[in-house]
């Protein structure tokens, strides 16, 4: 199933450059093919909702523009710059929430803020400087009463909680996340939700991906999905129903059932 | 600068609280002097010898077990990934592991060489014999933090690591058995250009795996 883009989100917004620029984009694992010619581009401001099956390539696309993997073929331009070429600029404006939290369990939330702030250069502004930095970054996840609790004793949660933390830490123009909503109670989805729509409305974007349909429907306001490494599905959220995403989802997980995970050349 | 001693920080607070490295670096390095101290002959004339190699093998061992593991640790972790992830150069990243590792060494040795010093009642805490402790340290933290990031995402990292790291540390195992007999002997005068030879090794091994890390860490 392809949908065209009703809201041509592909297209270029006047006299803005693309955060994100993908050109035939091809992943490969040996001879697993876990991402096939995949074309789009993300804009300021936009909220990008990734959906598919396990082993559809989300995750790939999203390591792919997070400068963790490098494409197979294809060309990747992010701020108008090459990743291959510039990785620390590149590095330098994107936060990402991955699978696994990027934090050391016997240091403090604080404490794994502190370390990456120092590792990121950041000074903080105003009154405060970079303690107040932490301190407002941790209260905007809403760690702030667990700010010396120690990273490995937080539940799965609060976990997850802190990694959007670190993502945030440097307020990146690029947000990238990874199923970001898993182990989240509804306080925890709230506050990720916010902190998504206040991105977008600062003109930062944000990629992510989520097997919740309905709650990728309600944060995104573009759905790019992805079927045996192929984007299938490109359009502004409200041009598609979340039934119809659904049907593309289960469509994918058929195919990846046939195939067995992911495409094979 | 500032990210390096950060990273350094970062480490010393994690064993301090984990205790992952630095318990059975000690423990491994008291076992192995203890035990060459029985199958040495140490009542003859080679005992000087005998005790600056064992004391060698054990750092040596010592080192694999935690030098070794510092980028696995990282990755187990998914922790690797992270600081892959950030906008700095990967020598700023060697430079904070290598002294992190060179630190956890120099308290392994620490504790170690009053214990080697009692058994095989020879003089490892003249500051000659330190000093060249703390030259082959160096150069053993440098080549154990490259190989360790290099063999970190290998299945068969447990036996990567030596297979890597013994062949390379040979200049330097070599250089500081030799060096340390002759301060062990009382024979002071010869030892200083094992030290510049030590020292051009630990420069030269800390340059190329400061130029490399970029390429170590990536995909």
């Amino acid at each position: 199933m392809t949908m065209s883009p009703p809201s041509a989100t592909n297209m270029a917004p006047a006299a803005l450059e693309p955060v994100v620029e993908l050109r035939g984009v091809g992943k490969r694992y040996g001879t697993h093919v876990a991402l096939r010619d995949a074309t789009l581009n993300v804009w300021p401001g936009e909220i990008v909702g990734l959906v598919g099956a396990n082993g559809a390539g989300k995750s790939t696309l999203l390591r792919v523009v997070a400068t963790l993997a490098r494409p197979s073929r294809g060309s990747v331009r992010m701020f108008g710059i090459d990743p291959t070429r510039q990785q620390r600029d590149v590095r330098a404006r994107i936060g990402v929430v991955s699978h696994t939290p990027y934090v050391y369990p016997e240091l403090s939330c604080r404490e794994n803020l502190r370390f990456l702030a120092t590792m990121r250069g950041l000074t903080g502004d105003g009154v405060g400087g970079v303690e107040a930095l932490l301190t407002a970054t941790l209260a905007r996840v809403g760690l702030h009463e667990r700010m010396e609790q120690r990273a490995g004793s937080l539940s799965r949660g609060l976990l997850q909680r802190l990694a959007l933390a670190t993502a945030l830490l440097h307020q990146p123009a690029l947000l990238l996340l990874d199923e970001p909503d898993t182990g989240l109670d509804v306080g925890g989805r709230d506050v990720l939700s916010g902190c998504i729509a206040e991105w977008a409305q600062r003109q930062g974007s944000v990629v992510f991906t989520s097997h919740d349909l309905g709650w990728v429907q309600a944060t995104a306001t573009r759905i790019i999905a992805i079927e045996a490494g192929r984007i299938v599905v490109d359009c502004a959220a409200e041009a598609i129903s979340a039934d119809q995403v659904a049907a593309v989802v289960r469509a994918g997980e058929q195919t990846s059932a046939r195939a067995g995970t992911g495409g094979r050349v | 600068m500032k990210a390096v001693l950060a990273l350094v920080w970062k480490d010393l607070i994690v064993e301090l609280r984990a205790r992952e490295f630095i318990g059975s670096m000690v423990l491994f390095a008291l076992i192995t002097i203890v035990t060459l101290n029985f199958a040495f002959d140490l009542s003859g004339a080679g005992r000087e010898e005998s005790g600056a190699g064992g004391l060698w093998i054990a750092f040596l061992f010592a080192s694999v077990l935690g030098v070794g593991r510092s980028f696995a640790v990282e990755r187990d972790r998914g922790t690797l990934e992270g600081l892959g992830l950030l906008p700095v150069p990967g020598g700023t990243l060697f430079l904070g592991k290598f002294l992190s590792n060179a630190l956890f060494l120099l308290l392994v040795q620490l504790v170690s060489l009053p214990v080697f010093a009692l058994l095989y009642t020879l003089p490892a805490l003249r500051p000659m014999a330190i000093l060249f402790v703390v030259v082959g340290n160096l150069g053993l933290a440098a080549l154990g933090t490259l190989f360790s990031a290099l063999s970190a995402s290998s299945r068969s990292r447990e036996l990567l690591m030596p297979l890597l790291l013994f062949p390379l540390a040979l200049p330097i195992v070599i250089g500081c058995v030799r060096a340390t007999t002759m301060v062990y002997t009382g024979d002071g005068g010869e030892t200083w250009p094992w030290f510049n030879l030590l020292a051009a090794f630990d420069v030269m091994f800390i340059a190329v795996a400061y130029a490399v890390f970029d390429f170590v860490l990536e995909e």
